[in-house]
């Protein structure tokens, strides 16, 4: 099947089975591959009521169409799983050079199901498939480990790994891969962890058949030539997304102090330029990217190697920390990544700490000992290892996430846990922008930024503006960026460098022969978008309007400095942005897709409704 | 004329080696390549690009006389003449005399030129 690997691995870990089939060409049709692909074996294959960290919940691993060509930014995959931390929808996407290589093996999908009795590893060498013994490795770093398995199977084998989060069951465990890149958010990794999945490691040696060559060849070459010619190209490419540290500084979205507020009195230390000329060693790109954002870099005062930080992992373990010092960013990112942990999750769990202890509701026998002031960067590197490892009162607390962590604690931390669904927030303060506060609240994973980013739209058209034009434009945004992640690319070509949007139909025209129009891909991507939530509402009892709650902290508590200093978006005004948005999806009232809508994306049948 | 690489300019991506295969084979398969990318990570964390210097050392080796020079200069391996004997590969001091179990020959860089032309950060260019 062109444009595909044209097969999906299925692997029962609890009793040790590989099975190969075809890829279904009507599911691909309708679904793409990625997070499309994902999203429908989650909503086919995993039972109802599965206990995520159960043998009944299944890890899809999937590749898009796109990725390992020559389009520009071909190297994303998804990761889609019944999430341990939310219970509803997990998809969570990874860059690097991992996608491309399962393609070459030959595969669209990999499905791990069941729980192996040991510790085991995946091998695959392209129609050789085995389960290998892992018990050497557990406990082991994801890193060391990588470096490891590259030395003893040799450097062309992509290897995924958990780190010891993953064994650990920490409820926002990420996978890591070549030296620095995660599918990060939801539990990913604590489903592989549970699993008793160590690593998994790939070498393709096949190619991706291709419809039309020359015309392939010819829109990808083109697309690469616009990228390379950008107005953004030279700057982006120096600081990749650390770029917009700045930005989002001056302009209140830099989380700072658990989002309380949106800028940081250190800002200008923690800034792109300080970064690149103090830290960074080299450019390291993912598969196939002419616009490499990623940073490979070296800490002096810390004597240590990471890929990062890159923007999120700043304002997360930096600035909403309140910590100033690019080099201690630096080594709580890696210690994140060795250990395995999600750098979002864990830094929204620290600050929400961190507040507590300077509110005086965690004292310092239950920080065990630490000084948990903001600020502190000696305090946050043992409590990122208890963390890891579930240790002390604390670390096991936050071990589960802020949800349930205010939960326990009580006395009003409710009030400062800055979640949507379970899920800690990524970088971006919305106590002024309407639209990206909606993004947040509806975005099908939690409170993530990748499915739609609209604070410069906000800002464009007034911060605190409540509109159905900004529900459409986050509407829109959600079935745009979203797509990128079926179609197994990155978005940020398009996104940081006005890469045209012309390009993407045609490129999947001339690699899988099937005729797509733009529209086409649009309409996909709002199927997807829609069966996610399907997905919620299986999963979640009761599920509806209160699960797109924005965060107390925005809609009851005003920013404190910066330039959003004492603004908030009051309740009503989330609301009502939440019914304008409902409206244009063809959402009930409370938030549940209608039989007509469902039926209008050809959804009707799949979820039976 | 030849290729030439910098290094530290290399972020990786391996586009090149994907243009570079469909051009050679219409295949788009980095391992048909004919240039490579050594990763050095996690430490010191660099990527080092190996291209063909066009010295003539896997001609001079050849030993049925199957490596000739193209139009552009490019030493090239006629796909006929070559019996897989493995001399050129040794012979070639950069490592970029390509083989694989399902090619009957084996082939090098021959200035196309597709790799520069993705090659985002420009670290390929071809000069004489």
């Amino acid at each position: 099947m062109n444009g595909y690997g044209g097969h999906i691995l299925r692997v029962n870990l609890s009793n040790g089975t590989i099975t190969k089939e075809p890829t279904p060409a009507e599911v691909v049709r309708g679904y793409l591959g990625g997070r499309g692909l994902g999203a429908y074996l989650l909503w086919t294959e995993v039972p109802q009521g599965a206990d995520p960290l159960g043998p009944d919940n299944k890890l899809f691993i999937s590749t898009g169409p796109l990725s390992g060509t020559l389009f520009p930014g071909a190297g994303k995959m998804d990761f889609a799983t019944k999430s341990p931390l939310t219970g509803g929808y997990a998809g969570a996407s990874m860059g690097g050079m991992l996608t491309a290589e399962i393609k070459y093996a030959g595969y669209d999908s990999i499905i791990l199901e069941g729980i192996s009795p040991k510790p085991v590893y995946l091998y695959i060498d392209d129609d050789t498939v085995e389960l290998r013994h892992a018990e050497a490795y557990w406990g082991m770093g994801s890193f060391a480990l990588e470096k490891k398995l590259k030395d003893e199977l040799g450097e062309e084998f992509q290897i995924a790994t958990i780190g010891p989060a993953g064994e650990n069951l920490i409820k926002y465990a990420c996978i890591n891969h070549d030296f620095g890149r995660q599918a990060g958010r939801g539990g990913v990794g604590t489903v592989m962890g549970a699993k008793k999945l160590k690593a998994i490691a790939v070498r393709g040696s096949g190619g991706i058949p291709i419809a039309n060559v020359a015309e392939f060849t010819r829109v990808a070459k083109e697309a690469y030539r616009a990228c390379k010619e950008a107005e953004g190209f030279e700057a982006w490419t120096r600081y990749g997304t650390m770029i917009i540290t700045s930005w989002c500084d001056e302009n209140g979205a830099l989380p700072t102090r658990n989002f309380q507020s949106g800028s940081f009195e250190q800002g200008p230390n923690i800034y792109a330029p300080v970064f690149r000329d103090k830290i960074v060693v080299t450019d390291k790109g993912c598969f196939g990217c002419p616009t490499p954002c990623g940073k490979y870099s070296y800490s002096k005062k810390h004597d240590i190697y990471v890929e990062g930080p890159e923007y999120e992992t700043n304002g997360m373990l930096g600035s909403d920390l309140g910590i100033g010092d690019i080099e201690d960013i630096a080594r709580a990112n890696q210690l994140c990544d060795e250990l395995g942990l999600d750098t979002i999750s864990t830094g929204g769990a620290i600050a929400w700490a961190m507040e507590c202890y300077e509110k005086g509701i965690l004292d310092r026998e239950q920080t065990g000992g630490l000084d948990l002031r903001f600020g502190n960067a000696e305090a946050v590197f043992p409590l990122i290892e208890r963390i890891a490892r579930r240790k002390g009162w604390l670390g096991n607390l936050l071990a589960e996430g802020v949800k349930r962590a205010a939960a326990e604690v009580g006395q009003g931390s409710e009030k400062w846990a800055v979640h949507v669904k379970g899920m800690e927030q990524s970088a971006y303060d919305t106590h002024d922008a309407t639209s990206m506060l909606l993004a947040y609240m509806t975005t099908d994973v939690g409170a993530h930024h990748n499915r739609a980013w609209a604070i410069t739209y906000d800002i464009a058209v007034g911060r605190d503006k409540v509109t159905p034009e900004k529900a459409a434009k986050v509407i829109e945004l959600q079935h745009i960026r979203p797509l990128m992640d079926c179609l197994g690319c990155c978005r940020l070509q398009w996104v940081e460098l006005g890469l045209s949007l012309d390009y993407y139909a045609p490129a999947m025209t001339a690699l899988t022969g099937v005729e797509y129009s733009w529209d086409d891909l649009l309409h996909i991507s709002e199927r997807v978008w829609n069966l996610t939530r399907m997905i919620w509402v299986r999963e979640v009892e009761g599920f509806g309007r209160e699960w797109d709650a924005p965060p107390p902290r925005f809609v009851e508590e005003p920013a404190v400095g910066g330039v959003t200093d004492g603004k908030f978006t009051p309740p009503e005004a989330a609301q009502q942005m939440l019914d304008f948005y409902y409206q244009q999806r063809g959402w009930r009232k409370n938030g549940i897709p209608t039989r007509e809508t469902l039926g209008r994306l050809g959804l009707a049948e799949l979820v039976g409704a | 004329m030849r290729l030439y690489a910098d290094s530290a300019r290399c972020s990786g991506c391996r586009a090149c080696l994907v243009a570079c295969s469909l051009h050679l084979f219409g295949e788009n398969n980095p391992k048909k390549a004919a240039l490579a990318i050594v990763s050095h990570f996690p430490t010191p964390g660099t990527f080092e690009v190996r291209v063909c210097t066009q010295c003539g050392d896997c001609a001079a080796a050849c030993p049925v006389d199957a490596i000739h020079q193209n139009e552009k200069g490019a030493y090239y391996v006629e796909p006929e003449g070559c019996t897989l004997c493995m001399a050129c590969v040794d012979a070639c001091p950069e490592g970029v005399v390509f083989t694989r179990p399902d090619v009957d020959y084996v082939w090098e860089c021959d200035l196309c030129g597709e790799c520069v032309e993705v090659c985002g950060p420009g670290v390929l260019w071809i000069a004489d």
